[in-house]
């Protein structure tokens, strides 16, 4: 495996208040991934985001970004970084492509209008290029912040909350977007409280609750490996109670009496799916239809942060 | 040293002068003028000379030093303030640019601007009075090291204060009686003898004396004195820009 963009080890932030943001933070991302960090509100996510572009100073522990630490070899590793943070932070009065080819100037870069005018058209900002700030639509500012971000040619982005308060319709643009950045090289790191986003686009997901990693692991492993199914038995006739048979089952009869529900892990309750089917047969209870859940990453995202990662 | 960044910080603050032109320039200018028709013209001509200067010429350089100071402060204190409370700060702490080339950046505009000002009112003041300038390159000098020291202030000012009330205090509160009480309209020996030694804690005193020789070689203090000011001054801004972006004082946590 070629070296990791991102490197992150025993990484600490405790505030002057005396509250410890981050307590050891080990992590590792390689190139071109899109990794979701996910977690609470206070979890540490936007300190540890805030520390690896140079926004706030670490207490301890050491960072560095393709290779530069974050600290020592400052100029380097922001060369590297985009940041698009959670606010809509945009001065109002200055117009879309002056604003842009600002971010690029600052980072170092000579002026290049066509590499401008790129990025603001593969963010669907052309139209808007000669637009005041203030004029434009929540989702349109999203934009022009990632356009910013993207104006010095970053190796890693930085996305804090890409899609918080924008409608479906919007978020599911932005995911098209961050993809496309993705296939053009971009490694992308992402926070996020929408558990379907992190499903739908991350290659690995980090859990991190009250300033500690609890799990790093790729989606689909974290999703088979963690998730529950929740298989509904639909009767062909409604039962009162559980018969005694199947009371060895984990089942619930619904309150219509319709339907039995048996909740299991894919990972280790397999074989009782043919152990179940025999017994219900046994039992005499006919069966009118099958339908199988699986639990979602939100649930899955509960019970780590409630078992501390041992799920 | 990061070249295109500080050009860019440079030029778009320039840019918001030229954008805001009647608030940046013509504004000030205006006011000012108001000064020399008032002071200069009006209630001036009723006044004797002072220091074998006409009253309406012996004022210009203290009003032009009230410009570069007042303009000096409220230039770089906005410039730094405005991203922070909007929030933009972020790109500026984020980007690969030294704390030394964010000074230079936004100070070097604030500056550039002030003393634009300043030059501007020199040569409106030409329209109203008799001027000579005896020591044009001290004149410049002087124009200069308090354009630079005054955005510095601000600077700070910008970087400490965390509300719009707190951008005023210090330039309406402190700055503008320190002026007006600096002797830009009177001579020192013109005090009574009291609040002639008083009028010596005043810093203000030491640059409006040092310009106003620039311009006809007569000063309440030694023009020396008023160099070792204000370079005083300059080098106590500069220790505390550089302790503020050590420490990351209202900016890093």
């Amino acid at each position: 495996m070629s070296s990791p963009i991102i490197s992150i080890h025993g990484l600490t932030k405790t505030f002057p208040s005396g509250f410890t943001a981050l307590k050891g933070i080990d992590l590792e991302i390689p190139r071109g991934e899109i990794f979701a960090l996910l977690g609470p509100n206070g979890a540490g996510k936007t300190t540890l985001i805030s520390i690896l572009c140079g926004l706030v100073n670490p207490s301890g522990g050491r960072a560095t970004a393709d290779g530069h630490d974050i600290i020592s070899d400052y100029r380097a590793a922001r060369e590297k970084i985009g940041l698009v943070p959670q606010e809509l932070t945009t001065d109002q009065f200055e117009k879309v492509r002056a604003t842009v080819a600002f971010s690029r100037g600052l980072f170092g870069k000579p002026k290049d209008p066509e590499r401008v005018d790129r990025v603001l058209r593969e963010l669907s900002l052309w139209d808007k290029r000669d637009a005041m700030l203030m004029t434009l639509s929540g989702g349109m500012k999203r934009r022009v912040m990632i356009a910013k971000a993207l104006a010095h040619e970053p190796s890693i982005l930085f996305l804090d909350e890409p899609t918080a308060g924008v409608d479906v319709e919007l978020r599911r643009s932005m995911w098209q977007v961050v993809r496309a950045l993705r296939e053009s090289g971009v490694t992308i790191i992402l926070t996020t409280h929408y558990l379907e986003e992190a499903e739908q686009m991350a290659d690995r997901i980090g859990v991190i609750n009250a300033g500690e990693l609890i799990v790093v692991e790729e989606t689909h492993e974290l999703m088979r490996r963690l998730g529950e199914k929740r298989l509904t038995l639909q009767l062909d006739r409604p039962l009162e109670r559980l018969p005694a048979a199947l009371a060895d089952h984990d089942l619930t009869v619904s309150e219509d009496g319709w339907a039995l529900v048996h909740t299991y892990n894919s990972r280790d309750r397999a074989a009782g799916i043919s152990a179940l089917f025999r017994d219900l047969d046994a039992a005499g209870v006919g069966l009118r239809d099958v339908d199988t859940q699986k639990s979602s990453l939100e649930e899955i995202f509960v019970d780590l942060v409630n078992t501390g990662g041992r799920a | 040293m990061n070249f295109h960044a500080i050009a860019t910080i440079y030029k778009t603050e320039m840019a918001r002068t030229w954008r805001t032109l009647f608030q940046s320039v013509v504004s000030p200018v205006i006011s000012t003028s108001l000064y020399f028709v008032v002071f200069g013209s009006a209630i001036g001509s009723r006044i004797d000379e002072v220091g074998g200067v006409s009253y309406g010429a012996f004022i210009v350089p203290g009003l032009i030093m009230l410009t570069l100071m007042t303009q000096g402060i409220s230039n770089a204190s906005f410039a730094i303030y405005f991203p922070k409370f909007i929030g933009t700060i972020y790109e500026l702490l984020s980007a690969p640019i030294s704390y030394v080339e964010i000074v230079i950046s936004y100070v070097g505009a604030a500056a550039t601007k002030s003393a634009m000002l300043g030059l501007i009112i020199l040569a409106t003041a030409s329209l109203f009075v008799d001027l000579e300038i005896a020591h044009p390159f001290m004149m410049l000098l002087f124009l200069v090291l308090t354009s630079v020291t005054f955005s510095l202030f601000g600077f700070i000012i910008g970087i400490w204060a965390d509300n719009f009330e707190k951008l005023q205090l210090v330039p309406l509160l402190i700055v503008t009686p320190l002026t007006f009480l600096g002797g830009t309209f009177y001579a020192i020996d013109m005090l009574p003898p009291l609040w002639q030694k008083i009028t010596l804690f005043n810093p203000v005193v030491y640059l409006v004396s040092g310009f106003r020789w620039s311009f006809y070689g007569v000063a309440d203090v030694s023009v020396g004195l008023s160099l070792v000011m204000i370079t005083v001054f300059l080098a106590a801004c500069m220790a505390l820009v550089a302790w503020i972006f050590r420490t990351g004082y209202r900016l890093k946590s």
